[in-house]
């Protein structure tokens, strides 16, 4: 008798168990996103323009943290026909989405811009910070939103900015003509910025038909109209022509 | 009490008078072949103004001296002639001054500026955009490249606005950022500005031309001794005037033309 009774409580456990661990399955499940995802590469083909070599001889407290010889990075390439600092980015067929409270950071360090390219959101707030022993004056240059410029002697706070209008545009510094970036002002978070193989990545994608664009600075525009099922993975790929001057 | 002044101003006066006249104050280094002429007329104007200045000062402790400590019910005595002899005699002890200041010193001015540049100068263009120079060799060909302002792109390194890729001339031209010149070689700088006033400022040169906006200007100059040199903005251009500046680089010729293979292939 005892030994039924045992038996009966060990199966009562054992099924509660598995009820339990059933539910949690299918529970998690149910919450996991349709993740589905577009990635690729961004290539040339071509012989791409002789970046230019970079003085900033007039500068001394910046050319001594460059003892290796810096280029312009108009285009940046790498093995394979790679190009970096390419945006790519949902440029249809996602809802526009309220911005993030995380600051996205632009560095002024070695009198360049860290990152060349900056990707943000509409209203997203942007941090400009002033890393170097010298003032700055940042001076981004749109022709929809509001132009301004803004001194950061050395050692100044971060000065945070925002933009309430999607568009791309160019970043120059007044004191130092070859400092240049530019800033990319989303309406969305689906984008990515090629890397140094230019590989880029746009996760977390409801299934839908979205049209993707591919932005860089001298090629401009290519865009691709891609449809993702709920989790599916697309590879898209970018081919620019490259053009032997930039100018 | 009043004559004790008449005393410290005599003395305020040749004191200060003394360092100039044993040319006490220090100079730059000269390194250009007119720095002579320039230094002179320096020392010239100093001379001129002191012999006033001290004249004055002089006969200004004199009358304290004299005039001072006047004893009661005593009369103010005027100047024969009154004011109107006083000023004509500034006139005249000034324009002299003055005069004679311009015409000595003409010749320092025409040898910089009314000399024409030698037939060998080297031809180096120079622009001043806020808020650096920049500096343009012809290159192999000899030409400049036509300018194209509306392609300039600092961004990209076009500074001056060529078009390579449709001007022939404008392929093989090299741009740096630093005026690097061979010494004992005259030398023809091309100036304009890309926007508004600068000038070029090399004190060891005893050189200074403003950017004129709209104007090419050329000045021509010999420098005499290797080394390196600021080249300073020296016109208010804006808020990175203070920042405004490159270097000026006298090479021997071997060493300058190893210099500029480098920067033509760079370019």
């Amino acid at each position: 008798m005892k030994s039924r009774q045992r038996i009966q409580r060990l199966l009562i456990a054992a099924v509660s168990v598995l009820a339990v661990l059933t539910m949690a399955r299918t529970k998690m499940a149910r919450a996991k996103p349709a993740g589905g995802s577009i990635s690729g590469r961004v290539t040339y083909t071509g012989t791409p323009a002789k970046m230019k070599v970079i003085d900033m001889s007039k500068e001394p407290a910046c050319a001594k943290q460059h003892p290796q010889s810096i280029t312009t990075e108009t285009v940046v390439t790498d093995a394979s026909n790679s190009l970096e600092n390419v945006v790519v980015y949902i440029s249809a067929g996602a809802p526009d989405e309220p911005a993030p409270t995380k600051s996205a950071v632009f560095d002024q360090k070695g009198c360049q811009y860290l990152p060349h390219v900056l990707a943000f959101q509409v209203n997203q707030p942007l941090e400009i910070v002033n890393s170097d022993p010298v003032a700055h004056n940042i001076h981004p240059r749109p022709m929809l939103n509001r132009e301004w410029n803004k001194s950061q002697p050395a050692g100044s706070p971060p000065d945070v900015e925002k933009y309430d209008k999607a568009e791309f545009f160019p970043v120059k510094c007044n004191i130092h003509p070859w400092m240049s970036g530019h800033f990319a002002v989303l309406k969305n978070s689906h984008y990515s910025i090629s890397n140094q193989d230019g590989a880029f990545s746009i996760p977390n994608l409801p299934p839908g038909k979205y049209t993707v664009t591919a932005w860089q600075e001298a090629y401009g525009n290519q865009t691709m109209d891609v449809t993702i099922t709920a989790g599916e993975s697309k590879t898209v790929d970018f081919v620019f022509k490259a053009t032997p001057y930039v100018y | 009490m009043g004559k004790l002044f008449g005393v410290v101003l005599a003395m305020i006066a040749l004191l200060s008078a003394y360092p100039i006249v044993t040319h006490m104050y220090a100079q730059p280094m000269d390194i250009s072949t007119h720095g002579h002429a320039i230094d002179e007329q320096l020392s010239d104007t100093m001379s001129e103004g002191g012999v006033s200045f001290l004249g004055a000062q002089l006969l200004l402790a004199f009358f304290v001296w004299k005039f001072s400590n006047r004893k009661p019910g005593s009369k103010v005595t005027q100047m024969p002639g009154g004011a109107n002899l006083m000023v004509a005699a500034a006139f005249i002890l000034v324009g002299t001054e003055v005069l004679a200041l311009g015409v000595l010193g003409q010749k320092a001015w025409a040898n910089v500026y009314f000399t024409p540049a030698k037939p060998n100068a080297m031809q180096i263009q120079a622009q001043a955009g806020q808020f650096a120079f920049y500096f343009r060799y012809p290159g192999a060909d000899g030409k400049f490249g036509a300018l194209h302002p509306d392609k300039i792109d600092e961004g990209n390194g076009n500074f001056f606005g060529l078009d390579p890729a449709n001007d022939v001339d404008a392929r093989d031209d090299i741009v740096t950022a630093e005026l690097d010149i061979p010494v004992n070689q005259e030398i023809q700088l091309l100036m304009h500005s890309k926007d508004l006033s600068h000038s070029f400022y090399v004190r060891e040169l005893r050189i200074q031309q403003d950017f004129v906006p709209g104007l090419d200007l050329a000045i021509h100059f010999t420098a005499t001794q290797t080394g390196k040199y600021e080249i300073l903005c020296t016109q208010l251009c804006g808020l990175g005037h203070y920042n405004m500046k490159a270097y000026l680089n006298v090479l021997s010729q071997d060493d300058f033309d190893k210099w500029l293979k480098e920067k033509a292939a760079e370019q």
